[in-house]
């Protein structure tokens, strides 16, 4: 009989053989890297979430510096500009002494179409309207506190006009009004889901941690909620409000009316959570440990949901931002002077307004996209990374 | 079969020739992972041959499917073959497997047709929308040119060598309809359902219970030998190679440390791991030996620190409105009567569905009992009835009573430090304020072989031995007088779990403890127990001491059990005289 072939005797091997594939691995740190640090690890990874994630923080850095970053105020009108085109910036300056670097937009002239009697802009290539950044222009108070005139960027010269992306019906510059909309649209969002985050995850915990009638009663809620027709009932209730109610409150009013429909979704992803963690083995054992169901709840259970809640309100604000922005395009939200992305869709209402000031109807509404899109992705890409222990 | 000589695995063999089905020379597969390269698979050498069966054994993670799979070119992404090659003998043509698209036209002929392959879990191999019949049909087709009909009949023939009755029914049925043993029989039906050359099992029988276990290993091994077909059979269980193997391969982190007949490998092991893994195998066939100097239980009969008097659950008798009166009801545990002497190791075994989870949830009243009562004995010796305690009575039962979990994976928060897990029963309890905690902890960690610097880092950097380590230093936190420990060795590797068997009678001699030990593994409870309580379909078959269960049973349920167990000595096959239980099918 032969005898057995033992290979590698010598030296008895202890782990898995890898080879790294980067220099810096400390698998120290792995070990000891908590789970929030492994969610960030995870998400890292996922590029489009990153991106999204990316332009979501760049829309609130300009809703916190709207009055900044706007080079004019959203109210400034100006009569001879009503329906004046977008002018795009050149960059450099060609005359007698030759091309330089001098950004500027080209000025109007006005000509007054004798059929129609409608005015017509046409650029005028020999109006050089300079513009440069951090400009004097009108003054405004920053947050409300600060009184200062500088401009992120703006024309030179104050009075001249700029509409970079375009003006609206009473000659207001519609990129400075895209600009403070973006303060009210992204808040308004997050207010929102606040309040609806409250509602739903103790509804939802209640729910799925106690089940039996408990349950089947906040179930039945939901669906009674989710079963009502959105639009009639926010029209309903939006149309409520007493019309002599200061922006403020309204705008307060209306995020209440959103998010009291919008935490039912919240509520079942919580719930359905608490149902799953509720069999598993480590809440049992913190039963065994003595733990009052107050401390299982909210040592044991939520901890574990706190990714999970994060992603899906990630999830939840663009449905905010889309209620807003609808209530306020059918009139009964935010009303001006409020200036928010719903309120700038406002008036892009009719046919001839889109064929003759497109701008109005295309900026506002790539700005939607652009923030529910990116707020989709990241928290897609959240949901992703939420559990970073399934791999 | 003893008169063959053994054909021992070649490394670097010339492949072909020789009768060899099948030739692997020098296989490495590499997992591409984020940070680093894993070497799942690396230089492994084997050949199948005609009637033979190689095992492949190893502990998780040593690489032992990725082999089988690699074989059939089911690797999956990030997984790779980066060398070696496989050479397949087909009718005297040899193929290169490895050099084949994962997709041609080649590859998916072997699939099935040359190789077949039997999985894991019965439960997920197969199709639960499609009816048993249909899924071998489909096999049956894609292979050979058989009418639909003609596929029927050889689908009711296969279901019948695999010794399911009434095949011409079972035909129709579906998946849920089928038991765990019976979903194993389909499975290898359509395994075999084209006439492989080689059929390869993996872990085909590590979801089933042992008297199942035994009888699928009997079918695998009569129908090999009926075809004369090649078997490479992948397991951890050296009683379960000791049982079907003829040549064995012993694998460890992805490379074979040593190969060579199965007598050899028993019998002279040369490579310390195999030597290991062996002796970690055999320790648990005997009891353990109790260190001297600690008193077992017999000499004074001290009173039972906890009773069990007539404990009955039912489950699914649900008082619904639409529900006949005595409608269905599933005895899970039905009038079972138990003691527990301090200081004793008492085991409950039982195949699954027998009821002995039920009995320990019981016991800790996380179920609540049908009728009958738990009588627990508490420290000033007064008998008080759990079934009837209020809630904070509960909580000081549930400081005396732990429990240890099965699952190393579940049982712990992987959202708490190990620091926090363990001092949670402390600070719930407020036995340990401010700067004692962490001390205490640390005292904990090291009783139960853990290194205290290791606190403020979380579960998943542990292996799943640390982790039931963690599991009951959490269990000890409180001085326990019970420790339940349901099935608290069943997920782990041989060499891990001797170790944590021998971690909790350590335990045991320096703290006063008595054990629950419920487990579905006889050998384990062997040796870890005093007295064993066999249980079967929600009763107490058989209660005596873990010799007499084991060498001496009386009831006929006991004797089949216990024959039905592998034996890890290849000189002593236990399955090939086991005893049956007369008209039990799986």
């Amino acid at each position: 009989m032969s005898l057995n072939e033992v290979f590698e005797i010598e030296q008895e091997e202890t782990a898995p053989s890898t080879s790294p594939l980067r220099g810096k691995r400390r698998p120290d740190r792995a070990a000891a890297a908590g789970p929030w640090r492994l969610i960030g690890q995870k998400l890292v990874r996922q590029k489009v979430a990153m991106a999204a994630g990316t332009i979501v923080l760049l829309l609130y850095l300009v809703a916190a510096f709207c009055e900044f970053l706007a080079p004019g105020l959203p109210e400034t009108s100006k009569a001879q500009y009503t329906y004046a085109p977008p002018q795009p910036i050149e960059w450099f300056v060609t005359d007698a002494n030759g091309t330089r670097f001098a950004p500027h937009v080209a000025g109007y002239a006005v000509k007054i179409d004798p059929v129609a009697l409608r005015r017509t802009f046409v650029v005028d290539d020999t109006k050089i309207i300079p513009v440069g950044f951090f400009v004097h222009g009108e003054r405004y108070k920053l947050w409300n506190l600060f009184p200062t005139d500088i401009h992120f960027f703006g024309p030179t010269r104050k009075t001249d006009p700029m509409y970079l992306i375009g003006a609206d019906r009473l000659g207001r510059d519609l990129l400075s009004r895209l600009i403070y909309g973006t303060r009210v649209s992204m808040s308004i969002g997050l207010a929102g889901v606040a309040i609806s985050l409250i509602l739903g995850v103790t509804l939802g915990s209640l729910s799925g941690f106690y089940g039996g009638w408990v349950d089947t009663l906040v179930q039945r809620i939901i669906e009674v909620i989710s079963a009502m027709p959105t639009i009639p009932l926010w029209l309903g209730l939006a149309a409520a409000i007493p019309v002599a109610w200061p922006p403020l409150q309204v705008y307060f009013i209306i995020t209440v009316i959103v998010s009291l429909l919008g935490w039912t979704s919240l509520a079942r992803e919580v719930r359905g959570r608490f149902l799953a963690l509720r069999g598993e083995d480590f809440v049992t054992a913190a039963r065994l440990d003595g733990s009052t169901e107050r401390r299982v709840i909210f040592r044991h259970i939520l901890p574990s949901l706190t990714s999970h809640i994060l992603a899906v309100v990630t999830l939840a604000v663009p449905t905010m931002i889309v209620a807003e922005t609808s209530l306020s395009f059918l009139g009964v939200g935010l009303k001006p002077p409020v200036v928010s992305w719903g309120v700038l869709l406002q008036d892009a209402q009719n046919i001839r307004t889109v064929a003759t000031a497109p701008w109005l109807l295309i900026w506002p509404s790539a700005a939607v996209v652009l923030a529910v899109l990116s707020f989709n992705f990241f928290g897609d890409g959240l949901r992703d990374a939420a559990d970073p222990y399934n791999t | 079969m003893t008169a063959q000589t053994p054909i021992i695995p070649q490394q670097g063999g010339s492949g072909g020739g020789g009768g060899a089905l099948l030739a692997v020379e020098r296989l490495s597969v590499d997992f591409t992972l984020r940070t680093h390269i894993l070497h799942a698979v690396r230089d492994v050498s084997f050949t199948l041959h005609k009637g033979r069966t190689l095992c492949l054994v190893g502990e998780s993670g040593s690489g032992k499917s990725v082999t089988a799979r690699a074989l059939m070119r089911l690797v999956e992404p990030p997984g790779q073959i980066v060398a070696g090659k496989i050479t397949l003998d087909i009718d005297g043509r040899q193929i290169d497997v490895t050099a084949e698209r994962d997709t041609s036209r080649q590859m998916r002929s072997i699939r099935g047709r040359r190789i077949g392959l039997i999985f894991q879990e019965p439960m997920s191999s197969l199709s639960p929308v499609h009816t048993i019949g249909s899924q071998i049909i489909e096999a049956l087709r894609l292979h050979r040119p058989l009418t639909p009909r003609q596929a029927r009949d050889e689908t009711v023939r296969l279901l019948a060598q695999v010794e399911i009755p009434h095949p011409d029914k079972m035909i129709d049925r579906y998946t849920f309809e089928f038991s765990g043993g019976m979903r194993q029989r389909a499975m290898i039906a359509m395994a075999l359902a084209c006439n492989p050359d080689i059929l390869i099992a993996d872990e085909p029988t590590t979801a089933l219970d042992v008297t199942t276990q035994a009888e699928i290993l009997d079918l695998i091994k009569r129908l090999q030998l009926e075809r004369g077909m090649a078997m490479l059979l992948i397991t951890h269980d050296m009683g379960v190679v000791a049982e079907t193997a003829d040549d064995v391969a012993v694998m460890r982190f992805g490379r074979i440390v040593e190969a060579g007949s199965v007598d050899h490998i028993f019998y002279n092991a040369r490579h310390p791991y195999t030597q290991r893994l062996l002796s970690s195998t055999l320790k648990l066939e005997g009891g353990a030996e109790r260190v001297s100097g600690a008193p077992r239980v017999e000499s004074p009969p001290a009173p039972p620190i906890l009773s069990l008097r007539h404990l009955s659950k039912g489950f699914g008798a649900g008082g619904g409105w639409f529900s006949k009166v005595g409608s269905f009801v599933i005895k899970a545990v039905d009038d079972v009567s138990l003691d527990l002497l301090p200081g004793e190791n008492l085991g409950i075994v039982g195949e699954s569905g027998s009821g002995k989870t039920t009995l320990g949830r019981l016991v800790l009243r996380t179920v609540e009992p049908s009728s009958g009562n738990v009588l627990y004995r508490d420290r000033n010796g007064q008998e008080r009835d759990v079934t009837t305690m209020s809630k904070a009575d509960l909580r000081a039962y549930h400081q005396d009573v732990r429990l240890v979990f099965q699952d190393p994976f579940a049982s712990l928060n992987p959202r708490m430090t190990v620091r926090e897990i363990i001092a949670e029963p402390l600070t719930i309890a407020g036995r340990a304020p401010g700067k004692v905690l962490g001390k205490r902890v640390a005292e904990l960690m090291e009783m139960v072989g853990l290194d205290p610097a290791a606190m403020e880092r979380y579960p998943h950097a542990f292996s799943g031995g640390q982790r039931q380590r963690i599991g009951i230093a959490r269990a000890l936190a409180l001085d326990p007088r019970v420790i339940i420990a349901d099935e608290a060795t069943s997920a782990l590797d041989v060499s891990i779990r001797s170790q944590i068997l021998d971690l909790l009678l350590e335990l045991q001699q320096h703290l006063d403890l008595s054990f629950i030990f419920i487990s579905h593994d006889i050998s384990v409870v062997r040796y870890f127990c005093d007295r064993v309580a066999v249980m079967h379909r929600g009763k107490l078959v058989e209660l005596g001491t873990a010799e007499e269960i084991c060498a001496t049973p009386r009831e006929d349920y006991t004797k089949m059990l216990i024959s039905a167990v592998p034996n890890p000595d290849p000189r002593n096959k236990r399955m090939m005289h086991r005893v049956r239980m007369p008209g039990d099918q799986n």
